[in-house]
């Protein structure tokens, strides 16, 4: 399912604004790649609207990394 | 002895474009930032006039948003914050304080108001609420949204660790957030503040609210640039401007002993209320009297002493006669030797930057000695009778410039500047 990462790839450097090198699957969103808690609020809804699932609060928690989001679309979505 | 007060930095954002020089100069020149609205639908409009800040390639002044504000930092800001950080990257660059010392941070402050705040963004998230529910609603709508925000992303951008405090008071705000400001040196709370006002107003609920109130010009959609014309017969009312005026104020002492250089002083500041009607001037101008006299008392001036007034003159019907009697009254036969104009008749009514870009504009009459004009000013209403500066500037002597807003609510502010190195 590499499309479902690279579709993650894209929105997280949409919307944190950093290189795309850096945005590695072991990415933290808060530790490598500067965003705060309201960002990943922002990039979980993001996630939502792209892959047209929900993603409920204590699952939204436990998306720390890229690897995560990529993860659980491909677990939940579709 | 009070610390004087001197202004050390000045920046704009405003519908005749960005930079303090270029906007000034676009003034004099008599040019206007009044234009045809096309950033949203008009058609079911009455008003749909504005004074929209410039961002075009090929205007030869354009506010540059990119580089104030990243795509990432525009998601968390309202427009009005934009143009607060544009306009304050300008005054503090100019001030010398964009890399300054952990210390000297603790004593510079913020104090940047705006009347209403992040109103598209209320707007636009009140749809989203209704069409699609409480989960999409962004976690940046609120910091987006707040007036005192703007405050807050300067003092973070810069590490302005002073007083943080944001004026409302509608069409004063600019006016009375400088004044404050001023204040707050003078007790000894900051040395330094950055100060002044933003709005970006111009959506549709915001032309739809104040035609509502019967406050918009309407008869010149087809001739944007004739719209505003403070105290001409064929007035009807104000148009809408967007923008932000910040300046930064500091001790004369602290200025001096860092070399920074100093535009103007700032001499007086008074307030008043009209107690009266929440859209309406006092039929007999005794708000906007007490507001001037308390100004010049502050500054210990007499009428005599001011050659200039930017005047509030929004060019409403009723405001604009009732302002000028009230400026005769109390200036009388000082009235008749002075200059009053509206530059309101070139980039529109900013609202709650106003009184913050009508300040500059003050400091820069001062600065240059020369008064920028009333557009559109052809067929002066009656009794209009003082020099109002009609459709050019005109070089003149000012040792001193008083400017006024009045706002919404009957709240009233008036600011006196004059050059340092005069007794």
């Amino acid at each position: 399912m590499s499309d479902v990462a690279e579709r993650v790839k894209k929105i997280v450097v949409e919307h944190l604004g950093v290189d795309e090198a850096k945005v590695t699957e072991q990415a933290s969103f808060i530790d490598d790649l500067g965003a705060d808690s309201l960002d990943t609020v922002e990039l979980v809804m993001a996630f939502e609207e792209e892959f047209g699932c929900e993603i409920p609060d204590d699952a939204a928690e436990k998306i720390l990394t890229v690897k995560d989001a990529i993860s659980f679309i491909n677990e939940n979505a579709g | 002895m009070s610390r004087r007060v001197v202004v050390t930095g000045m920046g704009i954002v405003c519908p005749l474009g960005a930079g303090t020089r270029a906007v000034w100069d676009r003034l004099i020149a008599g040019h206007t930032g009044i234009v045809a609205i096309d950033r949203f639908e008009v058609a079911d409009l009455p008003s749909r006039v504005a004074g929209l800040v410039p961002m075009d390639e090929d205007h030869p002044c354009r506010f540059d948003i990119d580089a104030v504000a990243s795509s990432k930092d525009r998601r968390r800001m309202d427009p009005f914050i934009v143009y607060a950080l544009g306009a304050a990257a300008e005054a503090v660059e100019a001030a010398g304080l964009t890399d300054i010392s952990p210390e000297l941070g603790l004593r510079v402050g913020v104090q940047i108001g705006s009347g209403i705040g992040g109103l598209s963004t209320i707007a636009e998230a009140a749809d989203t609420l209704r069409e699609r529910g409480p989960r999409k609603i962004s976690p940046f709508f609120i910091p987006s949204s707040l007036i005192n925000l703007a405050s807050g992303q300067v003092s973070i951008r810069y590490g302005f660790k002073g007083p943080n405090h944001s004026a409302v008071t509608a069409c004063s705000t600019g006016a009375h957030a400088i004044g404050d400001a001023a204040h707050m040196i003078r007790r000894g709370d900051a040395d330094i503040m950055v100060a002044g006002g933003a709005e970006a107003a111009v959506c549709r609920l915001g032309i739809a609210g104040f035609s509502a109130a019967k406050a918009l010009s309407t008869s010149y959609n087809d001739t944007p640039e004739k719209a505003s014309r403070p105290w001409d017969q064929g007035r009807d009312g104000f148009v809408m401007g967007e923008g932000a005026g910040v300046v930064v104020l500091e001790d004369y002492e602290h200025a001096k002993a860092r070399g920074a250089t100093i535009h103007a002083e700032v001499l007086g500041y008074g307030m008043s209320g009209d107690a009266y009607h929440i859209t309406a001037p006092a039929e007999d101008g005794d708000g906007g009297f007490r507001s001037m006299q308390a100004a010049l008392k502050s500054a210990g001036l007499s009428p005599s002493d001011i050659d200039y007034v930017n005047a509030h003159g929004t060019s409403t019907p009723l405001g604009d006669e009732i302002e000028l009697g009230a400026v005769k009254r109390l200036f009388g036969e000082a009235s008749r030797s002075m200059s009053m104009s509206s530059t309101k008749s070139a980039v529109g009514h900013l609202l709650g930057a106003a009184g913050a870009v009508e300040a500059i504009f003050s400091v820069m009459a001062c600065a240059e000695q020369v008064v920028p004009p009333t557009l559109n000013l052809e067929n002066p209403s009656q009794g209009c009778d003082m020099d109002l500066v009609p459709l050019t500037a005109k070089q003149r002597p000012v040792r001193r410039a008083l400017s006024n807003s009045f706002g919404f609510g009957g709240t009233n502010a008036s600011l006196v500047f004059g050059r340092l190195d005069q007794d």
